[in-house]
């Protein structure tokens, strides 16, 4: 069962070419990885998918209805839910308070009800608070949820900014760049998460990350992205092995050198 | 059910409702009996307006993040809208105030609607622009006076109008703020992209909170209409929204109390000054440099102040227990 | 067509000092990202130093020079003492502080000086020229106002393009940091473009009190505002759009005027920005930037 589809898939600033003709295809419940190189387009990808930008040419589609043209609000109300390379939490609120954001879309009052004071707004704001304190849990934030999210640590807001895009009650999980910033346990402590949400919640999940022990450790499959194009895509072992995979790495390393 | 009705009767609701009860017989008692003369009332009864449109203003500036700066304008329809019904087709006070704070809040949801492409700078300067045309757009209508404005409004604004409009106001605005709703407009402020990609309807909230300070600003315009005799086009330029601008940002982007303490302590400060009306502006101007250079974000922040809250902090001021998390008299 | 060619030098002069106003919102704005509301009151102190060097009998050239030093050490110090703090502050705090400001020299011009209304010496004589029958008249001042008005622009640009410190203007303009890194001191560059640009504002000043005769505390509120208006719909942090922005402002504001449409007139600027403002929020010349995801 296919849960996202994208066919052909481009986007230009100006002349530049920042994504092209990608097409790419999710199962339900896979753990897909995107790499490439630095400025390959991964993330431009991500924008794409999330309605950030939108397509100059393609197609993308989840459960076969298509969300070009959508809002990003729209989008993930449709199931997509994000986490970004820069982290954007709401920083200067609470982390409960950031996590109730993304559960706004699942509200069970209206205006009135909370202008009002009615039983139904209490109600609501209970429901709210128990949920999103089950994440918290889950995250290990529980005993922070007060805190503003800006005085966390950084592994801290990562994973509150994971909890939030779980808040969104998505189907597909895009995570960019999770692990960025994180020491080895940490990133070990991630990936053991990782799998168990995707389970917990019947996730399927795309992520963009640099960290390969991370990547070939849970992904099982992986597309690679260079220039814009996907150059290759299989199981971690057939990447590990794909020349054209190395030549972008090591093209990279080299331009690195000169510049 | 239990669990309900003691969230309608906490401590603190109580607290504060005895309070303004007792306020609101106070002050009635005191005008009745005449021992608050005339200039006690006046200003009194622009500290409420000034409330009102502080609170009104926060909900688009401090709230959502965005940047309006003719908030005059909406006052300015409401003001006259009011005027109309009651002194031009002889409707009641309260149709009059309806229908000044509907108009005004269609003029809200007009502005919001075009100006929700812009961003900060280019929004201030937009929403300036719209302030203005409504201002010379009435200058130029005969039908309310043209540049000598309406004469001879009735006043009916008392002081229980005038209280309980203040009242319901803050209350309204402090429940949106504090539910859901009010949190989407939140998100937007503290980062718009993140709360889009969360699902929020942005658009929608935006213009919500142009709506909803368009409608009290509205409210604001009708009470001062009603209690002044007379309303000119000038009273509304756009010195009238920086006023405004001033409370709310001099209060704290985003606090209520905030506003509200900023609003009531520059109404005293300018009632003090008026005898020296040069040197008001000057001291005025200054104090909002300093202000500015010392403490940036206003006096309370985006915290507001609260029972709660300064329970904690005495709490922890005693040593007795520490307030959980964000524990600051500001909670 | 006789109006139409009246009106048309009418807006040409009044653009003028619009243009010379706005070229110091733009620079400022292109420079630090502030609107500067206090830049409109910089123009007003401008006209009465003028104002003062005349009634001591001072000649135009010599007093529009003064007035220009004088505003530009006051805008010098005004960054120095308002702007430079806030430099990492939330923009609002910025903007506010500028508002403040601007009260401040409005009304510290009203302790100082009072309220009403000065009369400006007559510097020049005003003699008329007449066209087609005498239905186009043309004022000396207003040549004067064109002429001032162009010879500073050029001057403006040879500063801009061909001196360093116009260099440095535009690197810092681009990217503050880099220029940081290449060694420009990025300090003295903003203080050189408030110099500058108030500079402009004044000579603005002291040509409308030739123009009008008449200055006042208050005086630089509106046109403050609406030469900010030229600045955007001209694209703001461009210097020649500044400079076209404030003619078409000046020309469709004298031809609204000059068509019985007097009390619209405040009107057109801002419905003009608002439009601009919708259908290309980046100006005539400017070019969009959008935020990175």
């Amino acid at each position: 069962m296919i849960l996202l589809s994208v066919n052909h898939l481009s986007k230009t600033f100006g002349g530049l070419k920042a994504v092209s003709d990608v097409n790419m295809e999710l199962k339900i419940g896979e753990l897909v990885g995107l790499i490439g190189p630095n400025g390959a387009g991964k993330t431009t990808v991500f924008n794409l998918l999330t309605g950030v930008y939108t397509p100059t040419e393609g197609d993308i589609a989840l459960r076969r209805e298509t969300l070009v043209g959508l809002k990003p609000w729209q989008i993930n109300q449709k199931g997509i839910a994000r986490t970004f390379q820069n982290i954007r939490l709401f920083s200067n609120l609470t982390v409960m308070d950031n996590v109730k954001i993304a559960y706004h879309q699942h509200r069970s009052y209206g205006m009135l009800s909370a202008i009002l004071r009615l039983p139904g707004f209490y109600r609501g704001e209970e429901e709210m608070v128990k949920k999103a304190e089950d994440l918290l849990e889950i995250f290990k934030l529980s005993h922070k949820k007060h805190e503003l999210a800006k005085n966390l640590p950084y592994g801290e807001q990562r994973r509150l900014e994971i909890a939030r895009a779980l808040a969104a009650q998505p189907q597909l999980l895009l995570l960019d760049e999770p692990a960025a910033g994180m020491n080895p346990q940490e990133t070990a402590e991630l990936m053991e998460m990782i799998r168990w949400v995707r389970k917990h919640f019947n996730l399927t999940i795309l992520l963009i990350e640099h960290d390969m022990s991370l990547v070939m450790g849970i992904c099982e499959r992986i597309y690679v992205l260079d220039y814009g194009q996907i150059i290759a895509q299989g199981t971690p072992d057939e990447i590990k092995s794909n020349p054209k995979v190395i030549e972008a790495y090591l093209g990279e390393d080299v331009s690195h050198a000169v510049s | 059910m239990t669990e309900m009705l003691k969230q309608y009767f906490k401590m603190s609701n109580i607290l504060v409702t005895v309070a303004i009860l007792v306020l609101f017989v106070l002050v009635n008692v005191g005008i009745e009996t005449g021992y608050i003369d005339d200039y006690y009332k006046l200003n009194l009864f622009l500290i409420c307006i000034n409330i009102i449109l502080a609170v009104s203003l926060n909900i688009i500036n401090g709230m959502t993040g965005q940047f309006s700066i003719g908030h005059a304008g909406f006052m300015a329809i409401g003001a006259y809208g009011s005027a109309i019904m009651t002194l031009k087709l002889g409707y009641p006070f309260a149709v009059g105030i309806i229908v000044g704070a509907v108009a005004a809040a269609l003029c809200g949801i007009l502005v919001g609607l075009p100006t929700l492409r812009l961003k900060g700078d280019y929004l201030a300067i937009a929403t300036l622009g719209f302030g203005e045309i409504i201002r010379v757009v009435i200058l130029n209508i005969d039908y309310v006076g043209g540049a000598a404005g309406l004469n001879g409004i009735s006043q009916y604004t008392d002081w229980p109008w005038i209280f309980s409009l203040t009242v319901i106001t803050v209350l309204v605005i402090k429940n949106f703020m504090t539910s859901t709703h009010g949190r989407a407009c939140i998100s937007i402020r503290e980062n718009e992209i993140a709360a889009e990609t969360m699902g929020i309807d942005i658009t929608r909230y935006k213009v919500i909170a142009f709506t909803m300070g368009a409608f009290f600003a509205g409210v604001a315009g009708a009470l001062h209409a009603h209690y002044f005799y007379t309303i000119q086009p000038t009273t509304f330029g756009f010195l009238k929204s920086f006023d405004i601008l001033v409370y709310v940002v001099l209060g704290g982007l985003g606090s209520m109390t905030g506003s509200v303490i900023a609003a009531t302590g520059l109404t005293i400060l300018s009632a003090y000054l008026q005898d020296y009306a040069e040197l008001r502006m000057v001291i005025y101007s200054l104090l909002l440099i300093v202000v500015m250079l010392v403490r940036p974000q206003g006096l309370l922040g985006t915290a507001e102040l609260s029972f709660d809250g300064i329970r904690r902090f005495f709490a922890r001021q005693t040593g007795k227990g520490r307030g959980a998390g964000n524990d600051s008299a500001v909670g | 067509m006789d109006v139409f060619i009246q009106q048309l030098i009418n807006g040409l002069s009044l653009g003028s000092i619009y243009a010379l106003i706005a070229l110091g919102y733009t620079m400022v704005y292109g420079i630090i990202r502030l609107i500067n509301f206090a830049h409109g009151d910089v123009y007003m102190v401008g006209a009465y130093v003028g104002f003062w060097a005349t009634t001591q009998g001072w000649g135009f050239l010599p007093a529009l020079v003064l007035s220009m030093v004088v505003s530009a050490i006051l805008g010098v110090v005004i960054e120095r003492l308002a702007y430079r703090r806030l430099r990492n502050s939330p923009k609002i705090a910025v903007l506010i502080t500028a508002i403040g400001v601007s009260f401040l020299l409005e009304n510290g011009g009203v302790l100082a000086l009072g309220a009403k209304i000065r009369t400006f010496p007559n510097v020049f004589p005003e003699v008329q020229y007449h066209f087609f029958n005498g239905a186009v008249v043309i004022t000396n001042r207003q040549l004067v106002i064109m002429v001032v008005t162009t010879l500073l622009m050029l001057l403006l640009q040879y500063v801009v393009h061909k001196t360093k410190t116009g260099k440095a203007m535009r690197a810092v303009s681009h990217d503050t940091q880099a220029a940081m890194l290449m060694g420009i001191n990025v300090d003295n560059t903003i203080s050189a473009t408030f110099a500058i640009g108030s500079a402009l504002a004044a000579a603005a000043g002291v040509l409308v009190g030739i123009y009008y005769n008449a200055i006042n505390p208050y005086m630089g509120i509106m046109p403050g505002l609406k030469a900010f208006v030229a600045a955007v719909v001209g694209g703001i942090g461009v210097i020649p759009g500044a400079f076209v922005g404030g003619i078409s402002l000046g020309v469709i504001e004298a031809l609204v005027s000059g068509y019985g449409q007097s009390l619209y007139r405040d009107a057109v600027a801002f419905a003009l920005l608002i439009i601009i403002l919708i259908v290309k929020p980046s100006g005539l010349f400017g070019s969009n930037v959008r935020e990175k995801v």
